[in-house]
């Protein structure tokens, strides 16, 4: 493998890897602060990529907006989703075990395949970039990269630095890690913690939904296309360490690099590689990379 | 035995008389089994099958060889690990005459060992796992669609003709990935080619750009390429957006590009494809089957609409052979070995193994259309290395 090949290797295990952060992450707020697991993540983010393939059309038509009109649409939806869903039936959850929570979010997958199924069909559909995202840029000799994955990745890094803010630094932020490390004390202290909660799941969700529209134009838009991105994001969870948004970056990145690379190095146990990795980090750290709480 | 309890056996010898005919009129509807996929990745494939299907019973005043039918449906999931249960559902549960199933190839293969095993019927309407006719072969099991083998075969050839001599082949590492360009490497060494890369990520990884760095670096004549659904829509618009299909033509079998258009948009434009069925047949029975079909279902068939109806076509040939008689399977089965179905993708014969001798198509993407380019191997049998029968 020459130099200009690794580079662009590398380039496509980061892209890999962010995208699977943006995903990843609100299912480890999720689970590290509400303590729910949440098996209906993936289902967020096939609704994402159905949003952007509904919205955009329906925008177009009656606002005149292009992608992003329906990006923040979307978003604003997904905040209303997420917080209903957190009121009637998530917020019944906390107090049980964890096979009643797999239960019930089960159930969630289950009703949103078919709603979706209903909706929309069984079809695949494409979603098209914004025009002035269409393009590609040559790299070097080897071959074009399309730019929508660039700023996929940008847009990635954006995320990523706005939640360390939002958690390391803002009063929100600290009433978070206050109501993960212990409930009943944060509550105790006047933070109102059904809210906060509500906020949380809220967020997860809108993440877990952002990631499905901003990738829905590379990722295309079919069925079952949830359950594949959950099994992984659960992967990085578990590698990162639960509830944190710093393990769940680093451990994005390290899925990236060794599914890429193992595809070009080991084609033979590609499906397996990033089992072993997360096998390999458990024995060495239990708690995953960072642990909380 | 006392006269009272004479009367009492009497009795209920009376009253089992009447449950076994009431069994036996019971049976008089043919029970046949649907295990398709209705949900996942695969479910749109499922429903077209079964539309085909029924469209053909409809076709026949509701009835094959004469008789009436009663539908028993198992979602499979395309889930191979449920497929042993699933189809045993029903078959000891549904009590059904004929098993019609499935998309996956790795569920068929499950299913196949079971009809195997409990001597079901079986018409298989897509999965092209070769071994199922191949090893695994049996008078009880046919397939009405294609083996993998087929159209990687034709496109080979094809691509070979067309001047490749160093290609390389990307494609899920799961059977019917690696028996489609088993094909190609057949149908390419017979035009003058060889394979010099096999690319391959795991089912259902969509993760291509890794891999289509390699394709980039290793430069080769041009690419074979076996997905199908989001996958084969994710791959082809990642192939167009790396930019290699300025410098490196993209072929594939017929998944590649079928009823995948609308989401692949421009980057599928031009595509060569090779498939048992294509876009504007000049075939009377493909025009009559079109317009049924839309006329049905307000919607335009696939070939998978095509290998539900075929499926039901075999059944009704080997069922009016025997009049609707089940129980004389070896007349039905060889009723069907020796039939000339009349499909939409042209007629057809079966072979030993009781795969489809058929002719493949070359087809290109035209706007929304897999148009026919012409015949790319005429009446193509798979060798079916391994069938005894």
């Amino acid at each position: 493998m020459d130099f200009a090949v690794f580079l662009v290797q590398c380039l496509n295990a980061v892209q890999y890897g962010l995208l699977l952060f943006l995903v990843a992450s609100g299912l480890t707020l999720i689970f590290g602060i509400l303590g729910v697991i949440n098996l209906a993540h993936g289902s967020f983010y096939m609704i994402g990529a159905y949003l952007a393939y509904a919205l955009a059309p329906w925008v177009a038509a009656h606002l005149g907006g292009g992608f992003f009109t329906a990006l923040a649409i979307g978003l604003l939806l997904s905040v209303a989703f997420g917080y209903l869903l957190e009121w009637g039936f998530v917020s019944y959850l906390y107090e049980r075990d964890h096979l009643q929570q797999v239960l019930m979010t089960y159930g969630l997958i289950l009703v949103f395949e078919e709603l979706r199924s209903i909706l929309v069909g069984d079809d695949v559909h494409g979603v098209a970039p914004p025009a002035w995202l269409a393009g590609s840029v040559p790299l070097g000799h080897v071959m074009t990269y399309p730019v929508y994955r660039l700023f996929m990745s940008g847009v990635c890094v954006a995320v990523a630095l706005g939640l360390y803010a939002i958690i390391a630094r803002t009063r929100l932020g600290m009433a978070i890690r206050a109501g993960a490390t212990n409930r009943e004390m944060a509550q105790s202290l006047g933070v109102d913690i059904r809210l906060l909660y509500r906020i949380v799941f809220a967020a997860g969700v809108a993440l877990a939904v952002f990631a499905g529209m901003i990738a829905a134009p590379v990722s295309s838009v079919y069925p079952g296309m949830g359950n594949q991105v959950l099994i992984i994001s659960f992967v990085v969870v578990v590698i990162g360490g639960i509830g944190s948004i710093r393990g769940a970056l680093l451990a994005s990145l390290l899925v990236g690099f060794a599914d890429t690379f193992g595809k070009v190095f080991i084609p033979q146990t590609a499906g397996i590689l990033v089992y072993v990795l997360m096998a390999a980090i458990l024995l060495w750290r239990p708690e995953g990379l960072f642990r909380t709480g | 035995m006392t006269l009272r309890h004479a009367a009492v056996a009497r009795a209920m010898l009376a009253a089992s008389l009447c449950l076994v005919a009431a069994g036996a009129s019971a049976q008089a509807r043919i029970r046949i089994g649907l295990m398709l996929p209705y949900t996942g990745t695969y479910a749109s494939l499922g429903t077209a099958i079964e539309n085909g299907f029924r469209l053909y019973v409809q076709e026949q005043g509701g009835k094959l060889g004469g008789r009436e039918l009663e539908y028993f449906k198992v979602d499979d999931e395309s889930e191979p690990s449920k497929a042993v249960d699933n189809i045993n559902k029903l078959i000891k549960r549904d009590n059904v005459d004929v098993v019609v199933g499935t998309v996956h190839s790795g569920v068929v293969m499950a299913m196949a060992k079971v009809a195997k095993d409990t001597n079901t019927l079986l018409v298989i309407p897509n999965a092209g796992a070769r071994a199922v006719t191949g090893p695994m072969c049996a008078p009880n099991i046919f397939r009405s669609s294609f083996s993998n083998w087929q159209p990687g075969y034709a496109m080979g050839k094809v691509a070979g003709e067309r001047g490749a001599k160093k290609v390389a082949t990307i494609t899920w590492k799961y059977a019917a990935g690696d028996e489609s360009v088993e094909g190609f490497k057949d149908g390419l060494k017979a035009s003058g080619g060889e394979v010099v890369k096999e690319l391959t990520l795991p089912f259902p990884n969509v993760e291509f750009q890794a891999l289509l760095t390699e394709i980039a670096a290793t430069k080769p004549d041009a690419v074979y390429a076996f997905f199908a659904g989001g996958g084969a829509v994710k791959f082809v618009k990642d192939y167009a957006a790396a930019g290699l299909n300025r410098t490196i033509p993209l072929y594939g079998p017929g998944f590649l590009t079928d009823g995948t258009l609308e989401a692949q948009g421009a980057a599928a434009q031009g595509l060569l494809t090779t498939l048992h069925y294509a876009d504007g047949l000049d075939l009377p029975t493909d025009k009559a089957f079109r317009a049924d079909y839309n006329k049905t279902y307000k919607m335009a068939p696939d070939v998978y609409a095509v290998q539900g109806y075929d499926a039901a076509q075999m059944l009704n040939v080997g069922l009016t052979a025997v009049k609707g008689d089940v129980a004389k399977r070896k007349e039905l089965v060889a009723a069907i070995e020796t039939a000339h179905i009349d499909s939409p993708r042209g007629t057809f014969t079966l072979s030993k193994s009781h795969d489809p001798v058929q002719d493949i198509y070359l087809r290109k993407v035209v706007g929304s259309e897999n148009r026919v380019e012409g015949i790319a191997v005429k009446a193509l049998a798979d060798p079916s290395p391994g069938c005894t029968m």
